[in-house]
């Protein structure tokens, strides 16, 4: 994916091109692409001033940002511990068995991103599990199927 | 809006806005906390407005959606005020008798009110919900009050009258004094004594007079959400205690650094700090009194390790979230080499409480060592989950059984886990303890930032200890040794253990391990990784035995360790399980007992899920116990 140079100076622009930004702009970035694009990162780098490796570096160390493209949807499972002894792991395993891919891996059709969470501030409702922004409380394996059909027939996004 | 330039045009505001809405007006809170949100308590508000449009009620009632209520279980929530009935489950089918007969005739609409399971009794308001009825809702009280997104909602609550008072009537001195006074100790894990830390910093020498506050909302523990509702549901009562600290250590720039998770928080924290501006209550020479102070928000990645103080300032700066060693404390050398003072998100809110109601009135709050309330987030296998604020020092009994109402599906009371990733689990026979910084800490856990996890019987306590240590294995960043390759080591012996390959002698291998990575690390996350381990090994030894000799999970949580059976009495011959079984494992024919192949189980748990008349038995091996 080429990325338009002035989208990103925009991004930068907005938080007055200053280093203690750098994640919002990431996220941004982000945001805008679905995945932080080499020549993106290049650009923000340039433009804050810093090293790419320094750049890259964050962009790696956190989990939420992704340097690949992403699926059409996001599955992400809730492995908070409160949603852990109500047992979100045989739902992530369920729902792995579904997309047949694991945590961090996008279905070769593109349709899915799998991620895994820690703690969505709902663990009231848990095991969790939510697809692009839909909350599906307390899932078990067995309406895992169900909760995935939804988005699974549905020509494009929502 | 003009500015304020003074405290009197302040009041002047205050009594305009509090003249204006002090009619017979009523008003409907919606709960528009995450965890309602969930619930799609927004289908609901939408609905209840349309309704107040269509019955014509505009003019004598005012729709709100606020921040989180802290009764997640039952969401969604509505209450209407002043008579504060409190409805719960309320789907938006419900909006036209609530907008008709509640808020039109004053009746109450019975099939929404909560019904104590206990006592069968039904609560007409908020103060009747056992819930409720322990808690001391100091800080997090006016989140179901306020619409965070509207400053003018926190002013006719009282808000900003503590930065008036510490900006005009106490010197930096007295605040600080104040502070120490009051006894409050830091919410966000260690239990620092809050005012210490901003007397270091006030004091410290900065090459250019500059220093900064920080308020830490990167809210790593998983199972804890805490500070997340404050800032969605009453971002300014952070602003007002972090503007109060500002001034008493002499900082003019804050920011806020808060996880990219959170995306209502930022939005929240954004329009309040924009609104705060525009009121001349933040910026340059607030309310007229010649301070300048600012704040801006730092969004993290959400990492674990962010929220440690020296990883946090390495994050703000633009580096990666790895700590460094503490010789020098960042209050005295932090954020760009400055004096630095960090605190925690309930930490700060609590500032301005005790400035307005003073020290001596929140110090009678509390124990002897720990003063004040704490938010929990009450969650895991009892009945009332959700988010509690309570006295200090309330025993672990009242948490479970008052407030949380008693354990589900009527299975018993293994443990309670608080602390976080940091913390440790606590046994059902020290159920009486007080919870607080000191008695939490000696019974081997801590703490922390306030998850509590309530455990019965079918959590396994091995599980939990490989299930922590493999959250930090990934959070650990990996710049020292001791916490990179001994966290990796244990959670290698504790999967070992969990899929019966434990072998003698491992538990005190962990135990010397868990020592090691204690006393080594260069950072708190290797400091309090090893203490899951080390307080479920203190506590739970027979069942840690059970699994390395017996080869045994007494939980039947361990997939290594259990088969799965079909009960023959139970079993219709449905063919649900059979046809659903991922892996063909179930045979049997309509209408008769089916049989599952353990050579070819995956022990994944969907037939039991889907089995409808519970026939599916899950047992381990039995061993022959000599
Ligand atoms: C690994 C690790 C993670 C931490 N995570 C948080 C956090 O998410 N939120 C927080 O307020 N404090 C966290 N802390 C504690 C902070 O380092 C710091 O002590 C605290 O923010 C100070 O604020 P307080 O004095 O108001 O508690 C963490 C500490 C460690 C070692
Ligand atoms: S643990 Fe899953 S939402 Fe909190």
């Amino acid at each position: 994916m080429r990325i338009d140079a002035s989208k990103v100076d925009r991004i930068v622009d907005a938080y007055g091109c200053h280093r203690d930004s750098l994640i919002s702009i990431l996220q941004d970035v982000q945001a805008e692409c679905s995945y932080l694009p080499e020549d993106a990162l290049k650009r923000v780098a340039k433009r804050l001033k810093l090293p790419l490796i320094q750049v890259y570096g964050v962009a790696t160390f956190f989990k939420a940002f992704s340097l690949q493209p992403r699926g059409e949807h996001m599955v992400r499972v809730c492995l908070g511990t409160a949603c852990h002894v109500r047992g979100a792991p045989a739902v992530l395993d369920e729902v792995r068995r579904q997309l047949d891919v694991e945590p961090g891996e996008t279905t070769e059709d593109s349709r899915f991103t799998l991620e895994t969470v820690n703690c969505l501030g709902a663990c009231a409702l848990g095991p969790l599990v939510v697809v692009d922004s839909e909350y599906q409380g307390q899932i078990t394996p067995g309406k895992v199927k169900r909760v995935l059909k939804q988005y699974m027939n549905d020509g494009r996004g929502k | 809006m003009q500015k304020l330039r003074s405290i009197a045009e302040l009041e002047r505001l205050r009594s305009r806005i509090l003249r204006r809405r002090n009619g017979t007006k009523k008003y409907v809170s919606v709960c528009g906390g995450t965890g309602c949100h969930a619930y799609k308590c927004q289908d609901v508000a939408s609905a209840l407005e349309g309704e107040i449009r269509r019955q014509d009620m505009g003019s004598r009632v005012e729709l709100k959606v606020t921040g989180c209520h802290g009764f997640c279980e039952r969401g969604p929530l509505v209450v209407i005020y002043p008579e504060e009935t409190f409805y719960q489950r309320v789907s938006p089918a419900d909006a036209v008798e609530i907008v008709s007969r509640t808020v039109g005739k004053g009746e109450v609409i019975e099939r929404l009110l909560y019904v104590d399971p206990q006592k069968n009794r039904v609560a007409r308001s908020e103060a009747e919900v056992p819930f409720y009825r322990k808690q001391q809702r100091i800080v997090f009280g006016k989140n179901g009050l306020i619409d965070p997104t509207n400053i003018e909602d926190y002013i006719a609550m009282g808000g900003y009258t503590a930065l008036p008072k510490a900006l005009f009537e106490m010197d930096p001195e007295g605040i600080i004094e104040e502070i120490k006074e009051s006894g409050l100790r830091g919410r966000g894990g260690a239990g620092f004594p809050t005012y210490q830390k901003w007397q270091t910093c006030r004091s410290a020498p900065s090459r250019d007079g500059v220093r900064y506050v920080i308020c830490n909302a990167d809210e790593g523990d998983p199972g804890a959400y805490m500070d997340r509702s404050l800032l969605e549901g009453n971002p300014h009562a952070i602003l007002e205690g972090m503007i109060i600290g500002a001034r008493a250590i002499d900082a003019h720039d804050g920011y806020v650094y808060v996880r990219m998770e959170y995306p209502l928080a930022v939005k929240n924290l954004g329009v309040a700090l924009d609104q705060a501006r525009q009121y001349g209550l933040l910026g340059q020479n607030i309310l007229g009194s010649g301070f300048d102070f600012d704040i801006k928000i730092s969004r993290g990645g959400g990492a674990f390790i962010c929220g440690e103080s020296t990883a946090l300032m390495a994050s703000l700066e633009g580096h990666i979230g790895e700590p460094r060693q503490k010789h020098i404390h960042t209050a005295l050398k932090g954020l760009y080499g400055r004096p630095t003072n960090l605190n925690n998100v309930e930490t700060w809110a609590n500032v301005p409480v005790i400035i307005s109601r003073g020290a001596k009135w929140y110090s009678k709050i509390g124990t002897e060592g720990s003063k004040g309330t704490k938010i929990f987030s009450l969650v895991g296998k009892v009945h009332n989950t959700g988010l509690v604020e309570v006295p200090m020092g309330i025993t672990l009994r009242e948490m479970v059984y008052d407030i949380g109402g008693g354990m589900r599906n009527g299975k018993k009371l293994k443990a309670i886990q608080t602390g976080g990733p940091s913390g440790g689990c606590i046994p059902e026979s020290l159920i009486d303890l007080p919870v607080d910084f000191d008695e939490l800490t000696k019974a081997g856990s801590m703490m922390g930032s306030g998850g509590m996890i309530v455990m019965d019987e079918g959590t396994c306590m091995v599980d939990m200890a490989r299930y922590f240590t493999k959250f930090l294995t990934e959070e650990s960043c990996g710049k020292c040794v001791p916490c990179r390759e001994g966290l990796d080591r244990m959670l290698d012996m504790l999967t070992d253990i969990t899929e019966g390959r434990g072998s003698e002698g491992d538990l005190d291998l962990l135990e010397e391990l868990g020592g090691v990575i204690k006393e080594a690390s260069l950072c708190g996350l290797g400091g309090t990784a090893p203490n899951p381990l080390l307080s479920t090994i203190r506590y739970f030894r027979d069942e840690y035995e059970a699994h390395v000799v017996h080869k045994h999970c007494p939980a039947g949580v361990c997939k290594a360790l259990i088969t799965y059976s079909v009960d023959e009495a139970k079993c219709t011959g449905c063919r649900v399980c059979a046809r659903e079984c991922p892996e063909g494992a179930i045979s049997g024919e309509k209408k008769k007992l089916h049989v599952i192949d353990p050579a070819k189980c995956i022990k994944c748990g969907l037939c039991r899920d889907l089995c409808k008349f519970d026939a599916i038995l899950v047992s381990w091996e039995r061993w022959e116990y000599d």
